[in-house]
């Protein structure tokens, strides 16, 4: 008979420092030996009072700090409060655009997934090699970007009623050929990690979320549909012109980082099926409805909430008019934040180098957490 | 077999490796102050004045209406209108800017300047080197840094540039024609 040995528990704070927090991001956590007992996460570092800021801005002002939230994916912040305002004004947008702004929304998909999925195995301890990889393809859709908007990453490309500028000369065909060469990229990265064994051995029954409480907790994107719950924005709202194209939604069965990683994988092969149709039907004709003003724009007095399926989840701007120049309300619900809450449940019980994978998995950007 | 993805894990790496001594698809890297890529044209940086002609005194399209001013999200231009008039492009006389700084250490390249001038006076310029020691003084650029020519600016945005002036000989015809 052996009696265990009784030691107190450890306290340490896990960043903001910490390079695997994916930016300034603390994790005050309980250490029983390896295993954690208990995490509070600490944000806020990155606060600069966004919401306040787009409340003092005008509309077309608080466009380009929206680039700022999620600076991964600035095109899909961009197209969910182009969506909001255009809601609030009841402003149509021409078909040009519409397709533009699917292509550059599963643009950013690609770009988002992949380097997340880089990061992820970066913070296992594949240190350089995946992430690289992935930031090689992540270039080619960055130069798409700049060629299009003028910007690698704060695009401020979308307007209200469409969008800046029309494409430059050959844009549509060097993107036909991004498209069309991705899947050499995929297949590359399928050999080079799927079977790995170690990447199985740290990620496969690590960090359960349950179906029930992902649902109750508000989770939402791949996150949630690794947790085996069918619920996609494009498919639910059929927002912009999402409905005329066929695409499935993948499905996870365990909720263990594992599916969130596979979630991603199969989510870029489903993307790369929206964008082939899409740059082979896109119309000519304008890329923004004439009748916007760009000067002293005045939404009519009400409410209006816009979201969008951006590649971490549920994007959604609130906005509350009073006729006036500039919002009388402004609200971001960023899906970052909303999936963050969750991961004290992920890491109860798991050691304490499983946190960095379930928090990798869990896909963040603080720029949108603390807002 | 346990042990075999990670061998074909390896495989990959390999034959990129290998592969980057013949394959110029499999060696991205480009050698930046030696090597460079040629910036789109749509690219933009920090915004400068416009203006025709010679002389960046006289030629300047700006006339201080200070709208870009008013709407530039983090609130980074000063402008200082004078208390004369100077003929413009037009040959009407208007205000010009006595003072116009932009303070690049503020400017967040969102371009919404350009988008809101009704004088198609303000434009993105494409520097990108402009790191200095100071802080301060040498990022806050005057008239005098900002004004650029428009044989400049069709320089490097060839094709705005030249939907622009269509745009302007347009509206300086129609203002000409008699009543």
């Amino acid at each position: 008979m052996t009696s265990r040995l009784e030691g107190e528990t450890l306290q340490i704070s896990m960043g903001p420092q910490h390079p695997s927090t994916h930016g300034v991001f603390r994790m005050n956590v309980a250490l029983d030996g390896e295993v954690v007992t208990k995490l509070k996460p600490v944000f806020g570092y990155l606060h600069r009072n966004h919401e306040k800021i787009g409340e003092n801005a005008s509309y077309l002002g608080s466009m380009p700090y929206t680039d700022r939230l999620d600076y991964f994916c600035s095109m899909t912040n961009n197209w969910a409060y182009a969506l909001s305002v255009e809601k609030l004004a009841g402003i149509d947008v021409p078909e040009r655009a519409e397709y533009l702004r699917v292509i550059l929304a599963e643009l950013t998909r690609l770009q988002n997934h992949v380097s997340l999925l880089g990061f992820l195995l970066s913070d296992m301890g594949a240190w350089g090699t995946p992430l690289m990889y992935a930031f090689r393809e992540r270039e080619k859709i960055l130069d798409l970007f700049e060629s299009l908007s003028g910007a690698r990453m704060m695009c401020n490309y979308m307007r209200f009623g469409g969008c800046r500028c029309d494409t430059p000369q050959g844009w549509i065909e060097s993107a036909k050929k991004i498209v069309a060469e991705f899947p050499r990229f995929l297949d590359e990265f399928d050999q080079l990690i799927v079977s790995n064994e170690i990447l199985l051995a740290r990620t496969q029954g690590i960090g359960k979320l349950s179906a029930d409480l992902a649902i109750s907790a508000g989770i939402t994107g791949p996150m949630l549909r690794a947790s085996g719950v069918n619920y996609d924005i494009r498919k639910v709202d059929g927002y912009g012109i999402y409905p005329r194209f066929k695409f499935r939604v993948p499905l996870g069965d365990h909720g263990d980082c594992y599916d969130r990683l596979m979630m991603r994988v199969l989510e870029l092969r489903e993307s790369l099926d929206i964008l082939k149709p899409a740059l082979n039907e896109i119309p000519a004709g304008p890329v923004i409805n004439p009748k916007v003003k760009i000067r002293s724009f005045r939404p009519p007095a009400g409410e209006a909430y816009g979201r969008i399926e951006a590649p971490k989840g549920e994007l959604g701007f609130y906005l509350i008019s009073d006729g006036g120049t500039n919002p009388y309300r402004y609200r971001v619900r960023p899906p970052s934040f909303v999936n963050l809450t969750i991961l004290e449940d992920l890491c109860l019980g798991h050691t304490v180098a499983d946190v960095m994978v379930i928090l990798g998995s869990i896909d963040i950007v603080l720029g949108e957490v603390d807002r | 077999m346990t042990g075999s993805g990670i061998l074909k894990g390896m495989a990959v790496t390999a034959r990129n490796f290998i592969g980057s001594y013949f394959d110029k698809e499999r060696l991205t890297t480009i050698q930046y102050p030696e090597e460079r890529r040629t910036v789109p044209e749509a690219a933009r940086n920090f915004p400068f004045l416009v203006y025709d002609g010679n002389d960046a005194e006289s030629g300047l399209r700006c006339v201080a209406c200070k709208i870009c001013e008013k709407e530039c999200p983090p609130q980074c231009i000063y402008i200082t209108k004078s208390t004369d008039k100077k003929p413009d492009y037009m040959k009407k006389p208007q205000f010009y800017p006595a003072v116009f700084d932009i303070d690049i250490s503020v400017c967040m390249s969102c371009q919404i300047c350009v988008e809101v001038c009704p004088f198609e006076a303000i434009k993105m310029d494409q520097v990108f080197e402009l790191s200095s020691r100071d802080r301060f003084d040498a990022l806050m650029l005057g008239k005098s840094d900002l004004s650029k020519s428009n044989t400049y600016y069709h320089g490097i945005h060839p094709t705005e540039a030249a939907q622009v002036d269509g745009a302007l000989a347009e509206a300086a015809a129609a203002k000409k024609k008699p009543v």
